[in-house]
């Protein structure tokens, strides 16, 4: 009885010990992301915060820490937010996290999400509106090696195609449908998180993001040389050029809100600060790959520079200053998404959005507040730097 | 002495069983065909190729070189056991919620057989509820609750996930147990005209504990897999969740570094079991009591 009574007592520490290692210290919720600040931005943040001069404001992700959103990192680090008197918590994704879906409930202020995305969820009641859209240019792409000799879409007819479906796969189909290739023409591959599909053969053209999927493959070694996968080695059909690019990251608000006078104030700081961010990755990417990886990021340090350096070239140089939402490029979106059918016969919406789903209102304020201060929202000689990719993005 | 041997002998067979298996990844992986066993167009056996089945030895050399390239990054087995550690915390957490629950539903339904018929039908309806359904749902719900200074977190949604999952086997392998004494034991109880709470504590807890032990070894295992998915679903940054989804971008380049956080999850699991396995041994005296051969 004895024994039984110490292992009784020995499995209840053991639980206990468990148990506690799941708490957290600092109480703050691990969906938060703790942005790592210099030195003189976390006693700006704790002065101004003591003092009560900040408004909280939450800004969720579509995924989770990467280079991606490496500028809301760099404003958050490089004190932007505080400066325009927010203090910006930054909530990560996840697998099954519909930034729009967290928007339109309430329980941010702000959401990152793709334009096609958004607009099936505005057409099913969700009531938000693109207030800056910071991606100019589609990263997706499809790509392939030199010897499948896909160059454009109609090459993509009788081949295995891979996608990771779940909204990815509309400026595919629709550079196809323009082809004249059906969904039915070709064999759709389900595409996982990693590239081995595509580097086993079992997918001709995957689906690759530049700042992603891309430089996946490169940081592979092509066991043919012994060395790594060059962009020589791949054919890429990048929808910009093909025609059917549809706009990507948006900084989104709720449309509802929008009519009180505070929150306007408080979107064009937002939108002001998180430029300005962007600014910082353009002129900075190393130190901005830097602050996203020491903010939780697990990518390589290669992978991370690479990103950052792609993501500038998805903004700069910016047509009409960055966030702007060029009509042409919204209506070709809305187009797209009305009128381009996936596997299942579907449209991402059936009649067109409302007008209250984009406004340059806020963004052109703060466009013209930055060129007050001296920002450069433009970029016109922006000029990318060169990343060498490591094996595994080391 | 025969026990000594009898506990030498189960340790050598566990270490010849992981050992097996070893040599049968690699012994594939060295003689099997490059482009895996195919039946028709489905293939039943995997690729060999250094992409899809990576050494054994090279999974272990990843443990020991650094997560990333930064200069302060940690080895891989220090950020996997830490992610291990965070994620069995919420498992035991879901654990223990989903133990407690179990418990007072199973109480409830042997006490009154109106509740049994009212809730059963539930109680197994919940399990037919897809866990990524629930779990962006949970976070949102959970978001908007604040008790005093307490401030709902991600973890907590995660842990109320791996409960949900953990509850089950414990409300229906207890309520199998409670109502598993004799008859004629119960009969008895009633002649001495004992009440139900002396009744319960006497005569059902105890002949409960060989149906509870196997239930509470499942909530375990459900809670691990139910922590880790949800993490995967939410987002939650520290555990071993969110480290397949991060680690899943270096599968090409660096194939190695995808598995750590699944042998992880195997250690995690082992864990868990084992804890289990120690309860066990504490209940053990009840095991005896009370039980008829069934």
């Amino acid at each position: 009885m004895r024994r039984t009574l110490k292992l009784g007592a020995a499995a209840v520490a053991l639980a206990v010990f468990v148990t506690g290692c799941g708490s957290e210290d600092d109480g703050k919720s691990s969906s938060e992301v703790d942005v790592k600040q210099s030195e003189d931005c976390q006693t700006r943040t704790k002065e101004a915060r003591d003092a009560g001069e900040l408004t909280e404001v939450s800004l969720q992700l579509q995924w989770v820490s990467q280079a991606q959103f490496a500028g809301y990192y760099a404003a958050v680090a490089e004190c932007y937010f505080v400066d325009e008197g927010l203090d910006v918590n930054i909530i990560e994704g996840g697998v099954d996290i519909v930034p729009q879906d967290v928007l339109a409930s309430g329980d941010v202020d702000y959401a990152i999400s793709w334009v096609p995305k958004v607009l099936g969820s505005i057409e099913q009641g969700a009531g938000i509106t693109n207030v800056a859209q910071i991606f100019e240019r589609s990263a997706t792409t499809q790509i392939s090696f030199k010897d499948k000799d896909i160059t454009t879409p109609a090459d993509l007819k009788n081949k295995n195609v891979g996608s990771w479906g779940f909204g990815n796969e509309w400026e595919l189909f629709a550079g196809m449908q323009d082809a004249g290739v059906g969904v039915d023409d070709i064999n759709l591959v389900q595409q996982a998180f990693d590239m081995n599909a595509f580097l086993a053969g079992d997918i001709d053209a995957a689906q690759a993001m530049t700042y992603n999927e891309y430089a996946q493959v490169l940081e592979t070694k092509n066991p043919d040389t012994g060395e790594l996968y060059q962009p020589e080695d791949l054919n890429v059909i990048n929808w910009n050029d093909v025609g059917t690019a549809m706009l990507q990251d948006a900084i989104w608000a709720t449309t509802e809100k929008l009519s009180d006078p505070a929150y306007e104030e408080q979107t064009v700081s937002f939108i002001k600060a998180s430029i300005k961010g962007w600014a910082f990755v353009r002129d900075n990417p190393e130190e901005a790959a830097t602050i996203v990886a020491e903010s939780g990021s697990e990518l390589g340090q290669s992978h991370q520079l690479w990103m950052a350096n792609e993501v500038n070239k998805l903004i700069w140089p910016s047509t009409n200053g960055v966030g702007t939402i060029d009509e042409e490029a919204w209506a070709q979106t809305v187009d797209i998404a009305l009128n381009t059918k996936n596997e299942t016969g579907a449209t991402i919406i059936t009649e067109a959005p409302p007008e209250s789903a984009y406004t340059n209102e806020y963004v052109e304020q703060a466009l013209a507040e930055l060129e007050d201060e001296g920002v450069d929202t433009i970029g016109a000689d922006y000029a990318p730097i060169d990343v060498t990719l490591k094996e595994g993005g080391k | 002495m025969a026990q000594l041997w009898n506990r030498f002998r189960a340790v050598v067979f566990g270490v010849l069983g992981v050992a097996a298996v070893v040599a049968t990844w690699d012994v594939y992986k060295a003689f099997g065909p490059e482009q895996g066993v195919l039946v028709g167009d489905t293939r039943v056996l995997p690729r060999t190729t250094d992409l899809a089945m990576p050494h054994s030895w090279e999974m272990l050399q990843r443990f020991g070189e650094p997560v990333t390239g930064l200069p302060d990054a940690p080895d891989a087995i220090r950020a996997v056991f830490d992610a291990s550690m965070f994620s069995l915390g919420l498992a035991a957490r879901g654990w223990l919620i989903g133990v407690v629950v179990g418990m007072l539903l199973a109480l409830l339904m042997s006490r009154l057989r109106i509740v049994e018929s009212a809730l059963l039908p539930w109680v197994i309806l919940s399990q037919t509820v897809p866990l990524i359904a629930i779990a962006p749902l949970v976070r949102r719900w959970g978001s908007e609750i604040q008790i005093g200074s307490y401030v709902w977190s991600s973890e907590d949604s995660v842990a109320v996930i791996a409960a949900y999952l953990a509850f089950f086997p414990v409300a229906v392998g207890a309520l199998r147990g409670l109502k598993s004494p004799d008859k004629t034991h119960l009969d008895l109880m009633r002649a001495y005209g004992v009440g139900w709470w002396r009744s319960l504590i006497t005569l059902r807890l105890p002949s409960s504990v060989p149906y509870l032990l196997p239930a509470l070894r499942l909530a375990a295992a459900s809670a691990v897999i139910g922590a880790v998915v949800a993490e995967v679903s939410i987002g939650l940054k520290g555990g071993l969740g969110r480290m397949v989804i991060d680690y899943a971008v270096a599968a090409s380049g660096d194939p190695a570094k995808p598995w750590a956080p699944i042998f992880g999850a195997v250690a995690v699991g082992l864990a868990a079991a084992g804890a289990i396995g120690l309860l066990g041994l504490a209940l053990r005296p009840f095991r005896l009591t009370g039980v008829s051969t069934q």
